[in-house]
């Protein structure tokens, strides 16, 4: 679980509650509640794409060479995914 | 302080001479106020303008209820709405119409200054339309005389421009043929 | 030199506006803010204003567009009214928690059920949690003033809160009356650029308008309250300021010969001239009368109004809007509120009058002094009544 900052007094909110550091939601590894993980079979991918179009989290990245991968930070096992892989090239297996 | 309320139907203009007339007004160093009666209005509807004027700040904003003059720019609306109603006992009614003041003294059973002329054929010769609002600025200055018929040419200048001096010689024949009766 | 002209007071409004250097604004017009919008759109559309008009759908959209913009760094203006101001409602506290200065001005009009719309303040009253700092204009000369200081006000790096500057509708939007426009160079010196303190641009990525649950959120709510309280102190400085350059003086609360007088009148917005011949007469006749106007509504002004009434013995407060159900309407409710635990304090009582555009006239005004000179005050006191309302 990602640790969160000690809440600061009023006068050390931000004013407007601006939050500066860009990229900031990044810093919650979502994935960590898993209970499945997708594990992709090259032989079977075609390397259309959809997994990366249909991923709610949009964790799935595609590699140099040409694969898909989704990244564990972030991916909460959710199996859309395999669910969408034409070739069924995806399988969701038990996390541990 | 001069309280003027006018009477006319929607489109004809009320509202444009109340404005003229305070832009002209406050040009000359005067204070003055023009505003309409409030609310929606539509095309033939009988409407009321009200004009203010005064040497001196007006801090009054409440509606004019004993006018000291009033203008019926329309005279069908004489009959269907009460024009004289609250006019101050020497006030004065200037009424666009052919007629004369001692004919609309009878109409109206009043017994009060009334001024007439007929606006709306002065602005038909001279304008060449009926729209009788910038002629009856004419006899209102006439009969209340509190500026200078050129203290009018610069706000009718910049509201009408190429048709201005069309408005202003109307102005002008309706502040030199109005007929008073006392 | 200011040249003096006559105009209607709803386009000097969108001319002072013209002459604030503004970047964008977003209006949807409503009746009797229309001749804002319109002149307004005019006057950038003719190249006269260099801005942005965009053109929304709503009012809803128009809030959040100038929030948008006013995120990007952009000095923005909106107006509006009555169901309007409604259905910007639910932004309103969210662009004062954001901190971002936006100006709005509102052609006060009475709210609907049934449609109405001539003027009240029961538009504005029920925006007052909202955070945004409130003031009224009691004629032409003053929507000018006001709606050109409001851009600092707003943008003021002790302040970062929207304004909105409230024109009674049709009493003064559709009114002509002599009004000055300052002159254009002594403006610009008076409103410098804005410097904002955060931006939305790709180049350096911020978030604007976070979340914040139940370990952030009264943090910010206190925050947010000790702004548009501390904000008075920019107020006061910017209306020294306006004096000095403009030679008008504002203040929060203001008195016309009020000195020792035992009935004090209190009113909020245009009427407040009206009141003035009402007491003038009054004091004529030799009767102990005088007016307190309020001016500034948020941040409430405690101390002033306190100081201004510490003296009298009896107090009437009119009001243009009621809180169904409440203690009244609102200017009496927090009247009382404020002097509550006072010493020496006077007995108060409420009018409700001018609601929905009924006029208020001098007779009004010397009418319910007459009252309360008359009727036993105990009776009449701590209650508020509809004044003039066909029995």
């Amino acid at each position: 679980m990602t640790k969160k900052k000690e809440p600061d007094t009023w006068q050390e909110i931000t004013t407007g509650c601006v939050v500066f550091q860009p990229g900031s939601a990044s810093e919650y590894h979502t994935g960590s509640w898993r209970a499945q993980r997708p594990v992709w079979n090259n032989q079977k991918c075609i390397k259309c794409g959809i997994c990366y179009i249909f991923c709610p989290e949009g964790c799935i990245q595609q590699s140099e060479d040409g694969f898909f991968q989704a990244n564990m930070d972030y991916c909460k096992g959710c199996g859309i995914c395999a669910h969408e892989c034409w070739p069924r090239a995806i399988a969701m297996m038990e996390e541990g | 302080m001069i309280e003027v309320r006018w009477h006319g139907r929607g489109g004809q203009g009320a509202v444009t001479s109340v404005e003229l007339l305070a832009v002209a007004a406050i040009g000359v160093g005067k204070y003055a106020q023009g505003f309409p009666s409030f609310g929606p209005e539509r095309r033939g509807a009988p409407v009321a303008a009200f004009s203010r004027i005064d040497d001196k700040k007006i801090k009054v904003r409440s509606g004019i209820y004993q006018p000291d003059v009033v203008v019926v720019l329309d005279s069908s609306l004489i009959g269907m709405v009460n024009v004289t109603e609250g006019l101050k006992p020497n006030g004065i009614l200037i009424v666009n119409t052919p007629k004369s003041p001692e004919e609309v003294k009878k109409e109206l059973n009043f017994s009060g200054t009334t001024a007439t002329v007929d606006a709306t054929g002065i602005a038909r010769k001279e304008m060449g339309v009926p729209i009788a609002n910038t002629t009856m600025i004419g006899a209102l200055l006439k009969m209340i005389g509190i500026m200078d018929l050129n203290a009018m040419k610069e706000s009718v200048e910049h509201r009408f421009g190429r048709i201005a001096q069309k408005n202003l010689t109307a102005m002008k024949r309706a502040y030199e043929e109005i007929k008073i009766s006392n | 030199m200011a040249k003096r002209v006559g105009m209607e007071v709803a386009m000097a409004v969108a001319e002072a506006v013209g002459q604030c250097n503004i970047d964008m604004a977003a209006v949807y017009p409503i009746t009797p803010q229309s001749h804002i919008a319109e002149h307004l759109s005019e006057l950038i559309a003719d190249g006269k204003v260099d801005a942005e008009f965009v053109t929304v759908e709503s009012e809803h959209s128009a809030m959040s567009a100038v929030i948008g913009a006013s995120g990007t760094g952009a000095r923005v203006y909106t107006a509006t009214s009555s169901q309007g101001l409604m259905l910007m409602h639910e932004l309103l506290p969210i662009a004062s928690a954001m901190r971002l200065p936006i100006v709005m001005g509102i052609a006060n009009r009475a709210v609907s059920g049934p449609l109405n719309i001539l003027n009240d303040h029961s538009d504005i009253m029920p925006q007052r949690d909202s955070g945004w700092i409130s003031i009224f204009a009691e004629n032409g000369q003053e929507a000018i003033d006001l709606s050109i200081q409001a851009f600092k006000i707003a943008e003021h790096k002790d302040v970062l809160l929207p304004v909105c500057i409230n024109i009674d509708g049709f009493q003064l939007t559709h009114m002509v009356e002599p009004v000055e426009f300052p002159e254009q160079e002594l403006v610009n010196k008076f409103l410098p650029p804005r410097e904002p303190y955060a931006t939305l641009h790709p180049g350096k990525p911020v978030t604007m308008g976070a979340f914040a649950m139940a370990d952030y959120y009264p943090e910010m709510m206190k925050a947010k309250n000790e702004a548009i309280k501390n904000s008075k102190k920019t107020i006061l400085a910017v209306w020294e300021e306006w004096a000095k350059i403009f030679g008008r003086r504002y203040s929060p609360v203001e008195t016309y010969k009020a000195e020792g007088a035992e009935i004090l009148l209190l009113t909020m917005g245009s009427m407040g001239e009206t009141a003035e011949v009402a007491i003038d007469e009054l004091r004529a006749q030799g009767k102990s009368v005088g007016l307190v106007k309020l001016r500034l509504w948020r941040p409430f002004p405690f101390e002033e109004l306190k100081e201004a009434v510490k003296e009298a013995k009896k107090l009437i407060v009119t009001d243009r809007a009621v809180s169904f159900g409440g203690p009244g309407g609102p200017v009496f409710s927090e009247i009382k509120s404020a002097l509550y635990h006072e010493e020496a304090r006077p007995m108060i009582c409420n009018y409700i009058i001018g609601l929905g555009g009924r006029d208020v006239a001098v007779t009004d005004f010397t009418g319910m002094i007459e009252r309360v000179v008359q009727e036993d005050v105990k009776k009449i006191a701590d209650t508020y009544e509809f004044w003039g309302v066909r029995e």
